[in-house]
């Protein structure tokens, strides 16, 4: 896990697909390659409203990452300093070595380079003291992006919200 | 200012080495938060293809052969032609439409430069019959009021899919709300992704939407749960509302709209307790059938009695410069004289009820047809698309096809700009400047739009465009500038603002601090009585009653739909289908329809089906879903074009406004907006050559 972790708070979010754009414009992505996605679950009944979620999917930045070992040429390569699992265009070769190894399907092909392309949390933006793309422009504020040791506070402080809303939510 | 859909979110742009690389809300507005569509607005200028210089057409209209021009050889094209089209008709024989927006004073100018009243835009296919309805109350158009979201506390929303037809600022303010407690009731005839955040779903009966308001105002008025002194003291006509909704219980409104008695009186207790921090909000897209403008009007009379008029959490009037005290942004139209001729549409002399600002687009079809009351030789259509958004696409062409002149300004191909004599393109949003705009709201603002890139291809920007087309009409005096800055210091002249104010934040405030009207006495409605009338003098005048009784709509035949358009959150009506970014999230509309009524016609989830009305066919996938009235399907506005020049989009989907067949006739006598639901679609499974022979 790198030191940041990417959230999603889903009840927030809208299923705009806005995150999705955002990222692919920020990185000039052709068409294929697709860095964050967002998932449709539903509409299905919830109680008495038909409820619709949408996960939000991203690159975990693993702890111990199959992509990076499989790369013959050392492109693809955890940040030491945050963790970020990122991939170096100079020295990446396009072999897809880490498309295979990956169990998330999270590294892409872009077919105009012919190289391979993924989430690195727009770490050019959070060395410059901003955030990620998709975190940015997000429009309910849904997604957003913290330090992993603050997150168990941030998660306690949503639920409390929840629950000071409907004090009826325990039935 | 985004000009990816007409909501014209504010921006900031980034650019590097003269190539646009980042596109984020307007921070100090919006936070840096912007929408999918926003962000593709960097493959809209790059990646899409769009009209590259002016063009004049060859061959037959529509049939895509067009020839390159410089703009001095297609400008002079048009000039002459319209000079001769005027000679012999008059400036009156000219109509523009447009899709509204704060960028009119050009277009308007050069109309009424050349002679011409016929301004009009898209809104009898979107709002009209919401504005109707608010002029027919308040004698205030429906822009009148901002609605306060953020201290509201139950929203009520007709179809109003504010978390897929997106404004950036109202769905944050929305989702805030929603987070900390604000109770949403959502009504529609199928469930969206808004309807799925509500507190409370009513799936309703297509077409029943004026028997809800009924019932629900019977509730109310029953219940006491109104506002009786701001109706008191702000309202005429209340004692013939009670007396007309009498008949009109949340019992009857059950059997009419599907929606259980007791959960209508559940509601109207609650609406006791919240109120006046309720909006009811009357949306645009209510309006699509024949009686749509009462059920706009009675949403409106459901706000009046909730007495939420200028009050926190619910409508707060927009002010303007005036409010404030301060000097409005000058005009350009008002250079040239006033032009006394009477619209060719009817409105104001012919349809009294009717705006005569811009109004009504589809009348201008019958005038072309009939010659009446004057012939129509020539259309402008500026940023807009009647072939995508207006029905029947056959009636459309046989009213074109009697034009002389068909120029079309646009940045993109568009059905009807395909269809035209000339393209004359126009600049991408990041790559022009537009005049400043004014905002009313609770403080009113000047906001302008800067260039941020130079155009890529051969495009100019209307400024530039109106201006030139006067000048070879003899009316350059009327666009007294060279530039834009010029023609900002002209607008702002007397303000008090230069341009250099807009530097920092790209937009003023006119003041700091928000003031409100007094409740008492200091509301001004626009009426002849300075009240809400309830009951209306203006309509009846015109022949209409002001509360008008119920009509059942009529039984649907077995096999048969009401095919009902809406949006996704990725596409902008028919803007934004052949964007790479948007068409690889959303690349294809899909008809959604009842699980039973698609289990009647043995069509399953993801079969190939074929809607078909009035002798048009498509064919389209079917996603099967609960989740939608057996009355209705539904699918995604914008798909199914004919431009053979849009490579993604050509051909894609289906495009819902042909099956709306004889529906340019039809619409709402009182409000004029299109009745788009009126007609009928019958779907059958597409049986493939392998499936038939088994």
């Amino acid at each position: 896990m790198s030191q940041y972790v990417l959230f999603q708070d889903i009840d927030r979010c809208i299923g705009c697909y806005s995150c999705e754009v955002h990222c692919k414009a920020n990185k000039d992505l052709p068409d294929g390659p697709r860095l964050c996605r967002i998932f449709q679950v539903g509409p299905k009944r919830v109680g008495k409203v038909p409820r619709t979620a949408f996960p939000f999917i991203a690159c975990f930045h693993c702890e111990k990452p199959w992509c990076v070992p499989v790369c013959p040429t050392g492109a693809i390569q955890k940040r030491p300093e945050d963790g970020i699992v990122f991939i170096d265009n100079a020295k990446c070769i396009g072999c897809r070595q880490c498309i295979y190894a990956c169990p998330w399907g999270i590294p892409q092909w872009n077919p105009e380079t012919c190289q391979v392309v993924k989430c690195d949390m727009c770490k050019d933006r959070i060395d410059q003291g901003l955030l990620p793309a998709c975190v940015t422009k997000c429009i309910t504020g849904c997604l957003y992006l913290d330090k992993k040791e603050d997150m168990p506070e941030e998660r306690r402080r949503q639920h409390e919200a929840i629950v000071s809303i409907y004090p009826e939510s325990s039935e | 200012m985004c000009g990816m859909c007409t909501v014209r979110c504010p921006i900031r742009v980034e650019v590097d080495d003269g190539r646009a690389t980042w596109i984020e809300g307007n921070p100090y507005i919006l936070g840096r938060s912007l929408c999918g569509k926003g962000s593709a607005g960097l493959a809209f200028h790059y990646r899409e293809e769009r009209p590259q210089g002016p063009m004049i057409r060859q061959g037959l209209r529509g049939g895509g052969q067009w020839k390159r021009v410089t703009w001095d050889t297609a400008l002079d094209y048009v000039a002459e032609k319209l000079g001769r089209i005027i000679d012999r008709h008059g400036g009156r024989s000219l109509f523009l439409s447009c899709r509204g927006g704060p960028f009119l004073d050009l277009p308007k100018t050069f109309l009424k430069a050349v002679g011409s009243p016929n301004f009009t835009n898209h809104d009898a296919s979107c709002a009209r019959n919401v504005h109707h309805a608010s002029l027919s109350l308040y004698g205030l158009g429906r822009k009148a009021f901002n609605y306060d979201f953020k201290n509201c506390r139950h929203l009520v929303l007709y179809g109003r899919n504010m978390f897929e037809s997106l404004k950036v600022k109202e769905a944050k303010d929305l989702m805030n709300s929603i987070a900390s407690g604000m109770k949403l009731t959502y009504i529609d005839v199928r469930q969206t992704v808004t309807g799925s955040k509500a507190s409370r779903f009513w799936m309703v009966r297509p077409g029943t939407d004026y028997a809800l308001n009924l019932g629900l105002i019977h509730a109310v008025i029953k219940e006491k749960a109104y506002d009786t002194a701001f109706v008191d003291r702000w309202c005429t006509g209340f004692s013939d509302l009670s007396e007309f909704v009498a008949p009109y219980s949340p019992e009857w409104a059950e059997k009419e709209t599907g929606i259980p008695a007791e959960e209508i009186a559940a509601f109207v207790q609650e609406l006791k307790e919240e109120r006046p921090r309720v909006v009811f909000h009357p949306g645009w897209m209510l309006a699509r059938y024949m009686d749509s403008f009462y059920a706009n009007r009675t949403t409106h009379i459901l706000n009046v009695l909730m007495g939420n008029v200028e009050t926190e959490g619910g409508q707060i009037v927009a002010k303007g410069p005036g409010d404030y005290g301060k000097p409005g942004l000058n005009v350009l139209a008002d250079l040239p004289p006033e032009v006394t001729e009477r619209r060719a549409d009817g409105v104001g002399w012919k349809y009294t009820h009717f705006d005569p600002g811009p109004g009504l687009f589809h009348l201008f079809y019958k005038a072309i047809l009939n010659e009446e009351p004057y012939p129509i030789k020539a259309y402008i259509s500026y940023r807009h698309d009647p072939l995508t958004g207006f029905p029947d696409r056959e009636a459309q062409r046989a009213a074109l096809d009697k034009l002389e002149l068909i120029v079309a300004l646009d940045a993109k191909f568009g059905e009807t700009t395909w269809y035209g004599d000339v393209i004359l393109p126009l600049s991408g949003y990041l790559e022009k400047d537009s005049p400043i705009a004014a905002q009313k709201g609770k403080i009113p603002r000047f906001i302008v739009r800067r260039k941020a890139i130079e155009p890529l291809y051969d495009s100019r920007a209307e400024w530039w465009i109106f201006r030139e087309l006067a000048k070879r009409m003899g009316v350059g005096k009327y666009f007294p500038y060279d530039t834009p800055e010029e023609l900002w210091a002209f607008q702002l002249k007397g303000t008090g603002y230069t341009i250099a104010d807009f530097e920092e934040k790209g937009f003023v405030d006119l003041a700091e601090e928000a003031i409100s009207f007094d409740r008492k006495d200091q509301l001004k409605f626009k009426t002849a009585s300075g009240k809400i009338e309830l009951k209306s003098p203006n309509l009846e005048k015109a022949g209409f009653p002001s509360f008008a009784p119920y009509r059942r709509p009529k039984p649907i035949p077995e096999g048969s739909f009401r095919l009902v358009f809406g949006r996704h959150a990725i596409h902008a009506h028919g803007h934004t289908q052949n964007n790479p970014l948007l068409h690889e999230i959303f690349p294809e509309n899909t008809l959604w329809m009842n699980r039973d009524a698609a289990g009647k016609l043995e069509i399953r989830d993801g079969d190939l089906v074929e809607v078909s009305a009035g002798g048009i066919k498509a064919e389209i996938m079917a996603r099967i879903t609960p989740f939608i009235h057996p009355e209705a399907v539904f699918t995604v506005h914008g798909f199914g074009r004919t431009v053979p020049l849009l490579k993604r989009a050509f051909g894609v989907g289906l495009a819902d406004q042909r099956m709306a067949k004889g529906c340019l006739e039809k619409y709402d006598p009182v409000g004029g907006g299109i009745a788009y639901l009126e007609s009928m679609v019958t779907v059958r499974k597409k049986m493939l050559p392998k499936e038939k022979a088994a």
